[in-house]
């Protein structure tokens, strides 16, 4: 059986997004900014897509600007406020410890270059407070940046408590929602979101291609340099046959937010119940607050690679937090931030499946993540001091 | 792809997995912090080890290098054993990723602390 369980970190495209995708390269190969026919009917295309994004989140069309993604987009939303706090001798910023690279390695630089940056602790399941906001917020802020929901564990954050927070103390709120797009309702006017950045291949849209959302009245500043597309703030001709697709897959995923979620979720509750079965294993993040797809375990004794490859050799693609997979010694820095200690977090699992997913591929998935764990634990030294009691358990 | 058939195929079919009760020398390298933890134990005989074996916690490289590493000492003369360099590990496996060498460091510093071990039970 072949089980694609690794949504979070791309999803298929869906019929629409192709057919939408193939369309426009067919017939919309004009340039926007050229004056003849051709061209300004790619235009009026590229505005339709702008109006279907916006709509989406209850934005409104000029609000919306095309990126190469979500990582570009979380970069030029943070640089954005960064400049203008900057100009008003305001150089703090809040976030968490759990954010994406794209925010925390632009949040890095930004400390290089003079600005403080708070990054608030996420606890143990996963959800930072919006006491904690309060708290970080001083004089100099300039903006708070936190995630609508996590890459790895899937918790949601409390998105609408602190964009009110943020609002009343006149402090500008930026939400990667890169993973929460499409997958649960977005509503920028409601949940008092200044900027938001989405991700198209996430949503069953295509690669390389997003948008960044900033409220009417924040200046956005320009990180690419050239012909001066969308308005000024960002360079570069439009991927209008990408940016259709996108706009067709959000508008899809929309439409059926309430259908799919409810199918994912109670896949992901089998997942969940099934795998907690397994001993000494413990969920990772918030049982309640959590995306509908995404299930992510930490087994003791065992290591996270070796664990997916066995994975993958049954035809299942999953994804782990383990050194291996991060390329540095260091287990994910998600895993770290919710307190669990280095030698547990290499022995994680993230599943990301999807409404297109079915129970027998969930027992699959059980079945084969009970046995593959069973497997590595017999021939783990770590394992084998658990059992004598030289070490003691971290989880039940 | 990331590895070697050769690497796969050890990984997926991995030889001399266990631990040997009696053994007459162990050894244990890595720590958990890090990922990786391997521990080899030989069985000698008339200064041929005989038997061995390994467990191993660590990602798909670290128990292929342990799998052949304990190829490679099956049946030669303990001193002969302890020239196996990870170099020679490398090779065998068709090589390695180059962030994964560090494994085979660790097979080589496994069959060294095992042999060391059974060298200071003898009082050699």
């Amino acid at each position: 059986m072949k089980v694609y369980a690794d949504n979070a970190a791309t999803t298929q495209m869906s019929k629409t997004a192709r057919d939408t995708f193939i369309e426009y390269m067919d017939n919309f190969y004009g340039n926007p900014s050229s004056l003849y026919t051709v061209g300004q009917l790619a235009k009026v295309e590229l505005e339709k897509a702008r109006e279907t994004v916006a709509s989406c989140i209850n934005a409104k069309p000029q609000e919306i600007y095309f990126t190469s993604g979500g990582s570009e987009a979380d970069n030029q939303a943070i640089r954005s406020a960064a400049a203008f706090g900057a100009k008003k001798g305001k150089k703090h910023i809040v976030s968490t410890a759990f954010e994406h690279h794209a925010v925390l390695h632009t949040l890095m630089k930004l400390e290089k270059e003079g600005f403080e940056v708070t990054y608030l602790d996420v606890h143990e399941n996963g959800i930072v407070t919006p006491e904690d906001v309060k708290n970080a917020l001083r004089d100099d802020t300039i903006l708070v940046t936190i995630m609508f929901a996590n890459n790895e564990i899937g918790t949601i954050q409390p998105v609408r408590e602190i964009g009110e927070l943020c609002r009343e103390h006149g402090v500008w709120f930026h939400t990667d929602a890169v993973q929460a797009a499409g997958h649960v309702a977005i509503d920028v006017e409601a949940d008092s979101i200044d900027m938001l950045s989405i991700s198209a291949h996430k949503f069953h849209g295509p690669k390389g291609c997003g948008a960044l959302y900033v409220k009417k009245g924040i200046p956005v500043a320009n990180i690419i340099e050239g012909g001066a597309q969308e308005r000024g703030k960002r360079s570069g001709t439009e991927n209008l046959p990408a940016i259709a697709s996108m706009a067709a897959a959000f508008k899809e995923a929309c439409n059926n937010i309430e259908t799919s979620s409810e199918k994912s979720a109670k896949l992901r509750d089998m997942l969940m119940k099934g795998l907690k079965e397994i001993p000494h294993s413990k969920l990772n993040g918030d049982v309640d607050s959590r995306l509908p797809g995404t299930v992510n375990f930490c087994f003791e004794g065992i290591e996270g690679e070796s664990l997916l490859l066995l994975l993958d050799a049954r035809g299942i693609s999953a994804s782990s937090g383990s050194a291996c997979t991060s390329g540095s010694l260091d287990p994910s820095h998600v895993l770290l931030a919710i307190g669990l200690p280095h030698e547990v977090a290499h022995g994680s699992l993230r599943l990301s499946i999807n409404e297109n997913n079915t129970e027998e591929e969930m027992e699959y998935i059980i079945k084969s993540v009970s046995e593959v764990v069973d497997y590595l634990r017999n021939m783990s030294p770590v394992w084998d001091d658990l059992m004598t009691g030289k070490k003691d358990f971290y989880f039940e | 792809m990331l590895y070697s058939e050769k690497v796969m195929d050890h990984f997926q079919n991995p030889r001399n997995v266990g631990k040997i009760e009696d053994a007459d020398g162990v050894g244990e390298v890595g720590n958990a912090k890090c990922g990786d933890i391997m521990k080899i134990y030989i069985k000698v005989e008339n200064d041929i080890i005989v038997d061995v074996k390994f467990n191993t916690f660590g990602c798909g490289s670290a128990i292929a290098s342990s799998s052949m590493a304990t190829e490679m000492i099956k049946g030669k003369p303990v001193a002969e054993a302890l020239d196996i360099t990870n170099k020679a590990v490398v090779e065998a496996l068709d090589g390695l990723p180059p962030q994964k060498v560090h494994c085979s460091v660790l097979a080589e510093e496994a069959i060294k602390a095992a042999i060391e071990d059974y060298y200071s039970r003898n009082g050699k």
